[in-house]
């Protein structure tokens, strides 16, 4: 999971009005990070934010409604036109044993969202309950936690969700209930401790501040504090970093899929499309690229959009991560 | 004695101007930042004459432009977003209009600047000594050796005891003075014929001050050299400067040689400042004496004359017109206002202003905090 | 000193539950695991490697006995193959295969890291230098748009067109070789596996060297630098680059993790045989055995990495060198 971005700029030292004439401006010469994100910042969401999340509600909304779609059965074939490029009838072609491609992208999408939403709920749920508390609370909790979280972030990730995965559903007749459970406990877990760091982080800059020192003083139970005050305003990083941890998530599936770990391919997933669409290319050279490529342009395409729209929130919120 | 002999030197004293007595010459200097909310004017037509070896003092509050000033002279302000119209002559040629490239030419030679914070000007992450013979070996040619035994000597120069090792340190393991004396070392390397020392001892401890300043003036005689100090404390100029420019909302509003300055002030903005100043005689727990208000805005400032807004002499004309930079009595000593301290006009202004309970002039004649206070949320 | 210390502390913590818990993953397998590590044995070979595993055998001997194991370079086998089930006459050790398979997935990390840094550095200096330009903002939307394509993804475009141009029938099978053994098809096969693997990697340093640089170029000793009269090329990389360079290192340290995961993912693209490969190989044959290895290397390999990585932060800013010997 990515941390987020470096902060551009440090607040400018403007003791002077000279200073502060000139800082800004040589900042804003000067800082054009995600040029369109810091827009979106202040002004209002740009042509850029608003297609990403037209994108996201169409990916999610058909992977939802699939079922219920007039498309085909992602399991259906079409002999005939085995091999067929992009056409009306089937918008991303036809794959090497006659399964529409159309199709099987969206069930994919099904298949990715649900692995990928299921981790990153996974990992808010249980990393944002401990960055919550060790940022609040600090003192021995809070180096206790912040231990065990540099443990587990000293561990590859892929390495070890792959591990257990592999321990726990991989036998050859797994049903794909049970990988996707065992994908969305081992994926989220590995993300818990990124999630209760950035968590931590921005508690710990929440708490420190005055409203919350006032809550106490008027006698207010730290559990109330900490929901109805500190949350809130975590809120947001923690909205971020679950619009960017989608993403990776749905990369990781991707790799795990190659691997040999993914879902299992009687279910169509974005990773596992990619993971056989290999193989028939191999086979088919020059034949079938819309097998890689509808998979990747959706992953592309998914990534980009939640990359964009994680960006434009921690952006709109400015929280510093200053004490990582 | 010099330290060491300049390549440079010699074609310089050949091309060398005849009235080349005048060092530096800047005339309606003009600097303002493209900001969101518009241009904002930070030097407004300010001109200077510096000669040689002599000491010129800008004071201004915070915000007044001087730290633009001397920048902008120098020519480190960034090209973006800013607009720079004027002249400035140094030894007779226009460098005004140069390009960084051809500025290097003078910056680290011929002009050099030291700055607020010691801290901050020096690079954290390279050796001391490293950060001195860097501008002798790339400016002077110099070897290893030669410019190390510079640089020792140099150290030794602006007083920093046991220079030897303090080459192989880092900045942050010196103390604030010592830093301030390293960053001279660095300005005065190449030897330049003019420093702007930008506000050099506000970062320090008072004990220090005094030892800094010293230091600056003693070089200055050493080398020759002509110096700007900026500073917003009329303190600091009083003994050392040979002339000070008044700067106020980025004009010069007043300026003279210092004795005449001191003595026959003219803007009531330097009267104030100059009462500002605490004075030991005064018993203890007397107030202070404060201008009220702050300074206007760049972008957008009033009419008429800028200071008008928090002058205990101001009337009804200053905040239409805007007073010309007229000549006093004594010869080289400039002011604008138009009902200047110390003259009849004057007096009766402030007494006009007085009976109208003007805040600014109770604020300034009484020291009421309450009246000072009043202008500030005017 | 002390923090060095405590890094130890931490190191060694992190070590001992790495350890821990690739030991046990045995134990953790539903079902009989030495069915599934040799489905096709008779009760009594089945038996026999249940004592030689000390499935029976009480936790922490059992652990002590992997760690042991593991120190000597004993790690393990792959049962199960040719019917056969006991350690002493493995032909088919783990051992071998690692040896084999570790310095290929191990240059395709070194090469990528040394490749996106090779472009990011530069990329993110002149970026900075030149921050608002067109310049600047074409290359942060490319780089962008980098970030979003996975990896594996780039791989198999890149496969896909170079293949075609070159006429390859299977653009994704590279046939390895190693350096000593034929040094252009060593190059020519780990090209585009590290291409993939450095083009996001591109990204993330350009942008994180690029946002430093921005702010140390707002600094006080810059323009100092500049009112001395340096050339901006010599600023920007004798002066500027080093105070900015930390965060970039930090994640670049950091970063090993992500690359030792993609490195795996695309030696199975590209049937490179690396750990990716055996790794790959291991869980569809179900041999868990091996898999602890694996996956015990690679964790600690990682953990050793990012001990070095801080220690080469202290060194290069010398502020932590100090803070470090007086606190």
């Amino acid at each position: 999971m990515p941390e987020p971005s470096a902060d551009p700029i440090p607040a400018p030292e403007a003791d002077t009005m000279v200073a502060a004439g000139v800082q800004p401006l040589v900042l804003e010469a000067a800082t054009a990070p995600a040029v369109a994100v810091e827009k979106a910042a202040t002004k209002k969401l740009g042509v850029v934010g608003w297609i990403a999340i037209v994108w996201i509600v169409a990916t999610f909304g058909s992977a939802l409604l699939a079922p219920w779609l007039p498309i085909a059965e992602p399991d259906e074939t079409f002999i005939r036109n085995i091999g067929d490029g992009p056409s009306l009838n089937h918008p991303f072609g036809i794959d090497g044993i006659g399964q529409d491609m159309f199709s099987r992208v969206i069930w994919g999408a099904r298949a990715s969202l649900l692995v990928s939403v299921g981790s990153v709920l996974f990992g808010l749920a249980f990393g944002g309950f401990f960055g919550l508390i060790a940022g609040y609370y600090r003192g021995r909790l809070d180096t206790f936690l912040s231990y065990v979280f540099n443990v587990f972030l000293a561990v590859p990730q892929l390495v070890l969700a792959l591990a257990i995965v592999a321990v726990f559903a991989s036998e050859p007749t797994v049903s794909v209930g049970k990988r996707e459970m065992w994908l969305i406990i081992s994926i989220g877990l590995v993300s818990i401790p990124i999630i209760g760091r950035i968590t931590r982080a921005s508690t710990l800059a929440w708490s420190d501040r005055e409203f919350v020192l006032a809550a106490r003083s008027m006698g207010a139970k730290n559990r109330r504090i900490i929901v109805r005050d500190v949350l809130p305003n975590v809120l947001p990083a923690m909205c971020s970093i679950a619009l960017l941890g989608i993403a990776v998530v749905i990369v990781l599936e991707g790799g795990l899929s190659i691997l040999g770990v993914g879902v299992p391919p009687s279910t169509p997933s974005w990773g596992n499309l990619i993971a056989t669409g290999r193989n028939e290319l191999t086979k088919i050279v020059g034949a079938n690229t819309q097998v890689i490529f509808a998979p990747a342009i959706a992953i592309f395409l998914t990534v980009l959009s939640l990359n964009y729209l994680g960006d434009v929130v921690r952006a709109r919120f400015d929280v510093r991560e200053s004490a990582l | 004695m010099p330290l060491f002999r300049r390549r440079k030197e010699v074609t310089r004293t050949i091309t060398a101007r005849p009235e080349a007595g005048r060092l530096l010459e800047v005339t309606d200097l003009y600097t303002s930042f493209k900001t969101p909310r518009g241009l904002a004017t930070a030097v407004n037509n300010v001109s200077i004459v510096l000669e040689r070896g002599k000491t010129l003092g800008i004071v201004g509050e915070s915000g007044s432009g001087k730290s633009v000033l001397s920048r902008s002279i120098m020519g480190l302000l960034p090209k973006h977003n800013v607009v720079r119209e004027g002249s400035v002559r140094f030894e007779g040629k226009e460098i005004a209009g140069l390009s960084n490239t051809a500025m290097r030419e003078y910056w680290g030679t011929e002009m050099a600047m030291v700055f607020q914070d010691p801290m901050t000007s020096l690079n954290p992450v390279l050796k001391v000594g490293r950060q001195i013979t860097e501008s002798l070996v790339f400016h002077l040619d110099m070897d290893k050796r030669q410019s190390h035994e510079t640089a020792l000597a140099l150290l030794k120069s602006v007083g920093i005891p046991e220079a030897e090792r303090r080459l192989s340190e880092y900045p942050h393991q010196l103390s604030g003075g010592m830093r301030q004396r390293i960053v001279i070392a660095i300005a005065l390397a190449c030897g330049p014929k003019l420093l702007f020392a930008d506000e050099p001892t506000t970062a320090l401890d008072v004990t220090v001050q005094a030892q800094i300043l010293n230091l600056l003036q003693q070089q200055q005689r050493e080398r020759d050299m002509a110096m700007i100090l900026v500073t917003h404390d009329l303190g600091v100029v009083a003994g050392r400067a040979d002339e000070i420019a008044v700067m106020y909302a980025g004009q010069i509003v007043e300026r003279a040689p210092t004795r005449t300055l001191f003595a026959q002030m003219r803007m009531p903005y330097t009267e104030g400042l100059l009462r500002s100043i605490p004075k030991l005689e005064q018993p203890s727990h007397s107030r202070m004496q404060i201008i009220g208000g702050r300074p206007p805005d760049l972008v957008s400032p009033p009419p008429g004359c800028k200071f008008a807004p928090r002058c205990p002499y101001a009337q009804e004309k200053c905040h239409h017109d805007e007073p010309p930079l007229s000549e006093a009595e004594t010869p080289g000593h400039y002011y604008k206002c138009w009902f200047p301290v110390g003259t009849p006009e004057g007096q009766e202004a402030l007494e006009r202003n007085l009976s109208a309970r003007l805040p600014q002039a109770l604020a300034a004649v009484a020291g009421d905090v309450t009246a000072a206070a009043q202008v500030e949320a005017v | 000193m002390r923090a060095v210390l405590q890094r130890l502390a931490q190191l060694t913590v992190v070590l001992l539950l790495v350890t821990i818990f690739t030991a046990l993953l045995i134990d953790m397998v539903p079902g009989d695991v030495t069915n599934t590590l040799a489905p096709v044995s008779t009760p009594e070979q089945r038996e026999g490697l249940r004592k030689e595993l000390k499935l029976d055998r009480p936790i922490y001997e059992r652990y002590g006995e992997w760690v042991g194991g593991l120190v000597q370079g004993d790690l393990g086998c792959y049962y199960g193959t040719s019917g056969y089930t006991t350690a002493t006459q493995c032909p088919d050790k783990v051992s071998d295969r690692v040896t084999d398979a570790l310095p290929v997935s191990l240059l395709l990390m070194i090469y990528a890291q040394v490749l996106s840094l090779v472009i990011a550095i530069p990329l993110g200096v002149a970026t900075a230098y030149r921050a608002g330009s067109l310049f600047d903002k074409g290359v942060n939307t490319v780089a962008f748009a980098l970030l979003a394509i996975p990896n594996f993804v780039l791989a198999l475009v890149l496969a896909y067109y170079v293949g075609v141009k070159l006429g390859w029938t299977d653009p994704t099978s590279a046939d390895y070789a190693s350096p000593l053994e034929d040094i252009n098809q060593h190059f020519r096969a780990m090209a585009l596996p590290t291409l993939s693997l450095a083009a996001g990697q591109i990204a993330v340093y350009m942008r994180l060297l690029r946002s430093d640089m921005i702010a140390t170029l707002q600094e006080d000793f810059v323009t100092m630098a500049r009112a001395k009269g340096l050339t901006p090329g010599r600023i920007l990389w004798r002066h500027a680059l080093r105070p900015s360079s930390l965060t970039l290192l930090t994640v670049a340290g950091l970063n090993v993790g992500t690359l030792i995961g993609g490195a795996v993912v695309l030696e199975r693209l590209f049937a490179l045989p690396g750990m990716g490969t055996q790794i790959a190989d291991a869980i569809l044959r179900r041999q868990y055995v091996a898999l602890q290895s694996y996956v015990a290397i690679l964790a600690l390999g990682y953990v050793l990495l990012n001990f070095l990585v801080d220690v080469l932060y202290a060194i290069l800013d010398p502020r932590i060198r100090h803070a470090r010997a007086v606190g």
